[in-house]
């Protein structure tokens, strides 16, 4: 199968005259249809930032894409104009956020922020548009959807709210869904039912979906593949069974030790200790997980580790990694190269 | 552990006055509306549920933060709402706060040393140098903070930095009972788990009890060992841990446990799910009847007229259902395969 959307060594830095800040630097990975790819880490490790720049949402400047390749059916969605760009976003590529308030139109009742999504990308009268938008909040579960069409966002629930946004990201029924943070605002049991509705539509609709989330139980609840980052890079790369079996990158052991479960009452958690490092503080020499790693080495306090390839198409970023017989590659181009 | 509660909380309601409607008709939103539990010396006791079910404004009455519009709340036998001012502060000093934002809860223009040693000054101890000093240190030293802290304020630092300097503050009184209201849901889950483990850490040095307020089943199955569940204003099940996670007797209990996601993905394959409908109903009109009927699935007629109370279902375990406490075998029909 080809993959739907492929990042190749992608690097958004934010530039300013003081300092430089690089919050991705160096992601690749290949997106398959129907299936969910989970991208998960801490608070600014650069999922967000990678989000909108598959989307070209970022002001720049600040922002700035310094290298790499967003392959959307084969075409790189970083050279294309805006118009196309626009084209793309909303009609093959959608995106839902954590706040739905912040991205819904308040002055706006929900079924014309539906209908005119619709509108803008089908061939569709105003009536048609309409019925549409009853169906499509059907559809995502809202009751009596002929009289809810007619509310606006502050009327809806934060569930709704969600399911709303999940109404205008379908509209145009997506190849790939980008979902940042979408039921992290939301509690358990509508968390629950937003998951489910994005499972039964991913069924139906075959949509690819980016899954980006800081909470280890949906990343076990939704995901095929995962991507874990940390300083704005990704440190291991694996399907999620074998990621939570057996995961080779020290970050990824401890953040697996650090989630309490339902399931299980542990004595203790097994914190990381320490915190993640400022990506403003300048460049970071060696390993960026170094503080925090007991497993480090001496060259690791002065050597980045390289991205080891390891078997099952799995990757960890972690000189550990080469003394598991993992073949050698590279986060990104270098500047030199990718402009040769 | 001693047969005297330290904190009872007796048939507590607080409403607030509020407009509803077309024509704003007065009414009151009922955000506690009837709650009693007990916590015993050296408990670590949780408060569990949905957001906007009333965690916080409980937490208020027991800090005697807000006048409860019914019922009573007793610190070590003593009614908060009956105390002059002298012995308000001098129950504070014996129970402390743990607020959720590590952010806004600590004073940005305090150093560090300020915010940890200004319950000295309020209470008038520790005045010798050295006695300070001393004790200051065994606080850095208990909560994991630095001594190169001491001088810097709030902002310099991360969000599990800034608990910690919250708990140490909340620590400097050597109070019996910490109420703590969502105290890790605002951390990165790394630095979550070293708080956590500091606070389980403290209690056992320091004899502590916590009413601990949470949304988050994970977290309460990791640090308390008694809970209670509320749902729009109300205790709906109370048991010890153990026994509420392996046998819940309330169909709100069940469905939300069944709703967290587990860390483990050969979990979570086989897992049956149980997918509750609609949104949690408005405080201001809470549904006839029993409260969870619009949502539950082992709904009978009487559920929709007649209130359950809270009754034991087990011994020492409550919970308010006509229904599934009596269930031999709870069908799994309704279950929605994930
Ligand atoms: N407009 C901006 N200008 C400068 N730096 C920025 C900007 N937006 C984000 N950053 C920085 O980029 C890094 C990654 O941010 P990002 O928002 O992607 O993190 P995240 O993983 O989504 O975090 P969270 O879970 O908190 O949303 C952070 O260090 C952040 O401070
Ligand atoms: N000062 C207030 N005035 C009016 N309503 C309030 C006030 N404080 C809380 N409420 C309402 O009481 C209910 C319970 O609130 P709260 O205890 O803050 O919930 P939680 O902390 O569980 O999220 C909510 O419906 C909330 O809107
Ligand atoms: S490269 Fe070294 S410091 Fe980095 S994660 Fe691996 S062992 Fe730890
Ligand atoms: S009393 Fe009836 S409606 Fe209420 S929880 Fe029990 S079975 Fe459900
Ligand atoms: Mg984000
Ligand atoms: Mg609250």
């Amino acid at each position: 199968m080809e993959p739907v959307l492929s990042v190749r060594g992608l690097r958004t830095h934010f530039v300013t005259r003081e300092r430089t800040v690089k919050a991705v630097d160096g992601i690749s990975y290949d997106l398959f249809p129907g299936k969910t790819m989970a991208i998960v880490g801490e608070s600014g490790s650069g999922k967000s930032v990678h989000a909108l720049s598959i989307l070209g949402l970022l002001p720049m400047p600040p922002a700035k894409i310094v290298a790499g390749e967003i392959l959307f059916q084969g075409r790189d969605l970083l050279k294309m104009t805006p118009a196309q760009m626009r084209e793309v976003r909303g009609n093959r590529v959608a995106m839902i956020f954590q706040e739905p308030m912040t991205s819904l139109n308040p002055v706006l009742r929900v079924g014309e922020q539906i209908a005119e999504a619709v509108v803008l990308h089908q061939k569709k009268t105003q009536a048609e548009a309409w019925a549409k938008a009853v169906d499509l909040l059907k559809k995502v579960g809202i009751p009596h959807p002929e009289q809810r069409v007619n509310d606006y966002p502050h009327q809806f629930s934060g569930g709704m709210r969600q399911r709303a946004m999940i109404a205008i990201a379908l509209s145009c029924e997506p190849d790939v869904l980008i979902a940042d943070e979408p039921t992290t605002a939301l509690d358990v049991t509508i968390q629950a039912q937003i998951l489910e509705l994005m499972k039964d539509l991913q069924r139906e609709y075959k949509t690819a979906i980016i899954l980006i989330t800081h909470n280890i139980g949906v990343v076990a609840e939704m995901a095929d593949d995962v991507v874990v980052m940390y300083a704005g890079r990704p440190v291991e790369q694996a399907p999620v069974g074998e990621l939570f079996k057996n995961p080779k990158h020290p970050y990824t052991k401890g953040l697996l030790a650090s989630v309490p479960s339902i399931y299980e009452r542990k004595e203790r958690l097994e914190a990381i200790a320490g915190q993640p490092p400022d990506l403003g503080a300048g460049d970071l020499v060696g390993c960026p997980f170094v503080a925090r790693c007991s497993c480090a080495m001496d060259r690791c306090k002065t050597e980045d580790p390289p991205q080891f390839h390891l078997e099952g198409g799995r990757m960890s970023n972690c000189w550990k990694s080469e003394e598991d017989g993992g073949r050698r590659t590279h986060r990104f181009k270098s500047a030199e190269e990718a402009a040769a | 552990m001693s047969a005297t509660p330290i904190l009872e909380v007796r048939g507590v309601k607080k409403h607030y006055a509020a407009r509803a409607g077309m024509f704003g008709e007065k009414t009151s939103v009922k955000a506690v509306d009837g709650v009693s539990f007990s916590v015993m010396p050296q408990e670590s006791f949780a408060v569990v549920g949905e957001s906007g079910c009333g965690k916080t404004t409980l937490g208020k009455l027991v800090l005697a933060l807000e006048k409860p519009t019914e019922g009573r709340v007793l610190f070590e036998g003593h009614d908060v709402a009956k105390m002059s001012r002298a012995e308000l502060k001098a129950m504070r000093a014996r129970m402390q706060v743990i607020f959720q934002d590590p952010y806004s809860s600590l004073n940005p223009r305090m150093t560090v040393e300020r915010i940890i040693t200004e319950p000295w000054d309020i209470h008038g101890l520790h005045k010798d140098p050295a006695e300070r000093s001393r004790r200051l240190h065994k606080l850095l030293d208990d909560c994991g903070i630095a001594k190169s802290f001491l001088d810097r304020h709030p902002h310099e630092f991360s969000g599990g930095q800034r608990q910690r300097v919250g708990i140490a503050r909340a620590l400097a009184l050597e109070p019996r009972l910490i109420v703590a209201d969502e105290p890790v849901s605002a951390l990165d889950v790394s630095i979550q788990a070293q708080v956590l483990n500091l606070l389980k850490d403290l209690q056992k040095e320091r004899n502590l009890a916590y009413l601990f307020i949470s949304h988050d089943f994970s977290v309460v199955r990791h640090l308390c060992t008694r809970i209670a569940v509320m749902y729009l204003g109300r205790v709906v099940e109370a048991a010890d841990s153990e026994t509420l996670f392996n046998d819940p007797q309330h169909p709100y209990t069940e469905a939300l446990l069944s709703a967290v996601p587990v860390p483990d993905p050969s979990i979570e394959k086989r897992r049956k799910r149980i997918l509750l409908t609609g949104d949690v109903p408005s405080p201001l009109k809470p549904p006839s009847g029993c409260r969870f009927h619009p949502r539950c699935r082992y709904v009978v007629d009487a559920c929709r007229t007649q209130d359950p109370a809270l009754a034991e279902a087990r011994a020492g375990h409550l919970a308010a259902c006509a229904v599934l406490p009596f269930k031999d075998k709870r069908s799994d029909a309704a279950l929605v395969a994930v």
